[in-house]
């Protein structure tokens, strides 16, 4: 199962991820058009700062998943298979208790649509946005197995 | 084989391409492979590096900040960014215009002998311009109008002479809106001050500023350019020629020319048929010395010469690997840094003459007018030393060697449709009035990887043809076309509409006329003018059935082009990627509708060579309408 890692030490915080992860979600998929899109497509990954460096933060599908608890509408599930948090968004009632539980402050609040963003991993495509797009390689997918620090 | 396709529609590109990849060399396809993805931030204008409270960035998606450390906007960034850019393009079409000043000037003092006034007609043409009695003897006239042509660039007030050769009716435009440009350097200084941390935050007074620095580039800079060169080096006749990499002959000595001041170049034609060192280079077993130009250099040996031409822009690499190259010198401007290392992987020699253009570690052999023969000779005998150094089962020369007929001024184009006797603008006139032409259009500029080279400039332009529009040349544009054969009177039969390729066959030109280099763009602006003047297509040159495109372009004196056609009342369209501007939804719309209203000329932004066409056809019809013109003859 493949995970997102990140060299924190890489990051530049050009956040490129961010655009890219807006525009892999936009209708268009193309840059310039996404933003004459009528709902606006947002970054589900943001570049943080703390301490004199850039984290790239998106939803970490933990296994134990504090969101899916909180969940009162059952619209996230925990699929084992995937190893992801998979999100409703016809069940989601916006009430941000995800928001509130996530421990690593990844799930954003989609104000205009009131629904809230997570990473879906870009779903079926081989590489997520965010790893196309680094231009300094700090964002890293790999198999969880193959992790060597 | 389909990805090389896609890089370009040129056989003699793809065929180098190839010939790279099996030998692990990189050009600019991979360079730009290797670049992407290229940063949002950049290409939507929305980085700002101005002041060192930043690098500033604004989120387009409207989360993040929206205003830099100095409380500038997405508008004030986006346009400050774009202002900067016209700066450096003028700045460079306009010193190039200085340096060709300055050998006039030396030339007057009797330090550059190996000039000579070749046009003595134009020169007293140009004096009268400037008020100076053409009753002195030459040395006189040329002394004055090099030192009132070099007062252009430090002039502080009034304004450029040459803004006086627009219609009455443009330069009350400009007068009203502030814009006459007072000096050619003063402009550029003014606008790069109104970039400054904290001094312009109105984007639609930074580009009007923008639009006065763009003039005095198209009306000062360039067009000086333009003037002394044909003066100084000849003016250009129509002559035929020889396009793409073909050209590079086997078992000669290769000599490519490449940048944008022919100065140094038009010695380098001479020397390459100094008879002394053809006997030296046919001592070390070549048959003689082949000179051959790339970008707007070549453009300028080829009007005067007939001087092959190697390639446009995305050609410069290629040349270089087809392993038959033994010098490549080159000037100014568009001369990528990669050259050096591509060079490396042959025996060619890279050779700097411009001492405002260096590489590390590259020759430098410094060009001086008042040696410049000297110099010539020089480098021309390090290619015939180098010749034996040549790995002959390294070279590849593709076959591809297309004829072409070039060297279309606005003289020129005056006597061929009037005839020497009579010579007048009249003919074209009446040809767009009565409707067999619908009208005319200059596609020009540079290649960019971006886009699949020359596909956009030569899709664009024989669908204008095909429409019964003359279409007017420059730059790598012009060469792009060059190469699909469309320079070649016989192209009108091919692709010409039904008026267009009468009118080519009643006076026996192309269909498509290459007028010179990208600082010539500034004979399509005299041009326009005097079609005015003869009268019945308005009184303005936002009246004419006309419309500019540059379809592929890269460079910032594309920009600076773009702007003072658009500054000039000509709709002009951008390919490639749009200007970056888009993170500014206010700038973008007035550049593409906003302006039209204030100067008569808009921009537009288009990445389809059709749609391109199509708009351009569309425009020249608004405006055939507006003039009440005639239906045109064969739709």
């Amino acid at each position: 199962m493949k995970q997102l890692y990140y060299k924190v030490d890489k990051c530049l915080g050009c956040k490129s991820c961010e655009i890219a992860c807006a525009v892999a979600h936009s209708l268009s998929g193309e840059l310039f058009n996404t933003l004459q899109e009528e709902v606006l497509s947002l970054p589900r990954k943001k570049v943080l700062y703390y301490k004199d460096k850039n984290y790239p933060v998106s939803c970490r599908h933990c296994k134990e998943p504090k969101c899916v608890d909180a969940c009162m509408a059952k619209a996230l599930v925990y699929d084992k298979e995937k190893g992801m948090v998979l999100h409703d968004t016809e069940r989601c009632v916006g009430c941000w208790m995800c928001v509130m539980v996530c421990p690593y402050a990844a799930i954003r609040p989609n104000l205009k649509t009131k629904i809230p963003l997570r990473c879906d991993r870009c779903n079926d495509k081989d590489n997520p946005a965010c790893v196309e797009a680094c231009p300094t390689g700090a964002i890293i997918w790999q198999e969880e197995t193959g992790l060597r620090v | 084989m389909e990805e090389i396709k896609a890089k370009s529609i040129d056989q003699a590109t793809q065929e180098i391409l190839r010939k790279a990849k099996e030998e692990n060399i990189k050009t600019a396809w991979e360079r730009l492979e290797a670049q992407q993805p290229q940063c949002g931030f950049g290409q939507l204008g929305l980085c700002c590096t101005i002041c060192n409270m930043g690098p500033c960035r604004i989120d387009p998606f409207g989360e993040g900040a929206q205003m830099g450390v100095c409380g500038a906007n997405q508008d004030t960034i986006a346009a400050r960014n774009l202002a900067r850019k016209i700066a450096a393009g003028a700045a460079a079409h306009s010193d190039h215009g200085r340096d060709v000043a300055e050998t006039l000037s030396l030339m007057a003092k009797g330090q550059a002998h190996d000039y000579a006034i070749l046009d003595i007609e134009k020169l007293k043409a140009l004096a009268e311009e400037f008020d100076i009695d053409t009753h002195r003897n030459e040395k006189e006239i040329v002394q004055e109008l090099a030192r009132k042509l070099l007062a252009e660039f430090g002039r502080q007030e009034a304004e450029l002479v040459f803004l006086t050769r627009a219609p009455k009716k443009r330069q009350a435009i400009w007068k009203k809106l502030g814009i006459l440009p007072r000096g050619i350097d003063r402009e550029i200084v003014e606008l790069l001050h109104t970039t400054n941390m904290g001094v312009d935050n109105d984007y639609r007074n930074l580009i009007t500023t923008s639009l006065c620095c763009a003039l005095s580039d198209g009306w000062g800079g360039s067009m000086v350019a333009t003037e002394l060169q044909d003066i100084i080096l000849g003016s250009p006749q129509p002559v035929r020629g020889k396009v793409n990499l073909g050209v590079l002959k086997k078992d000669y000595v290769n000599v490519v020319v490449h940048g944008h001041e022919p100065i140094l170049s038009e010695m380098a034609v001479k020397a390459s048929q100094d008879a002394e060192l053809i006997k030296l280079a046919k001592s070390k077993g070549a048959q003689g010395i082949n000179l051959a130009g790339i970008c707007c250099t070549a453009n300028e040996v080829l009007m005067r010469h007939g001087i092959p031409v190697a390639g446009n822009f995305l050609q410069q690499e290629l040349a270089i690997i087809t392993g038959a190259v033994e010098v490549m010198m080159v000037d100014a401007q568009c001369i990528m840094p990669a050259l050096k290392e591509v060079a490396s992987c042959f025996h060619t020699k890279l050779i700097t003459t411009n001492p405002k253009a260096r590489f590390p570690g590259v020759i430098h052999i410094e060009f001086h007018p008042e040696k410049a023969y000297e110099v010539a000779k020089e480098i021309i005998k390090l290619a015939i030393e180098n010749f034996s150094n040549r790995d002959k089962d390294r070279v590849d020369i593709p076959k591809q060697e297309v004829d072409l007929v070039s060297g279309f001024t606005k003289e020129i184009i005056f006597q061929i449709l009037g005839g020497r006797y009579r010579a007048s603008y009249k003919p074209l006139n009446e040809a767009i009035i009565s409707g067999r032409l619908r009208g005319v259009a200059g596609v020009v500029g540079c290649n960019n990887p971006k886009q699949t080279h020359d596909y956009f400039h030569t899709t664009l332009v024989k669908e204008l043809i095909k429409n019964d529009v003359l279409v007017l040349q420059t730059g790598c544009s012009a060469i792009a076309s060059a190469k699909q054969g469309l320079l070649i009177p016989e192209a009108a039969e091919a692709y010409a509409g039904k008026g267009l390729k009468e009118i080519c066959e009643a006076v026996g030109i192309p269909p498509v006329l290459h007028l010179g280099s990208c600082v010539d763009n500034s004979r399509i602006l005299t041009a326009a003018s005097q079609i005015i003047a003869e009268g019945g297509l308005g009184e303005d040159l936002s009246d004419l059935p006309a419309a500019g495109c540059a379809p592929e372009w890269m460079s910032e004196k594309a920009l600076a082009i773009g702007f003072y056609f658009v500054a000039s009342g000509i709709y002009t369209i951008f390919g490639a990627s749009p200007f970056p501007i888009l993170g500014s939804k206010n700038l973008t719309d007035y550049l593409t509708s906003g302006l039209e209203q204030l100067i008569g000329g808009r921009f537009e932004f288009c990445a389809d060579p059709l749609k391109m066409a199509r708009l351009m056809l569309e425009h020249i019809d608004k405006k055939r309408q507006a003039l009440n013109l005639r239906p045109v003859m064969y739709a």
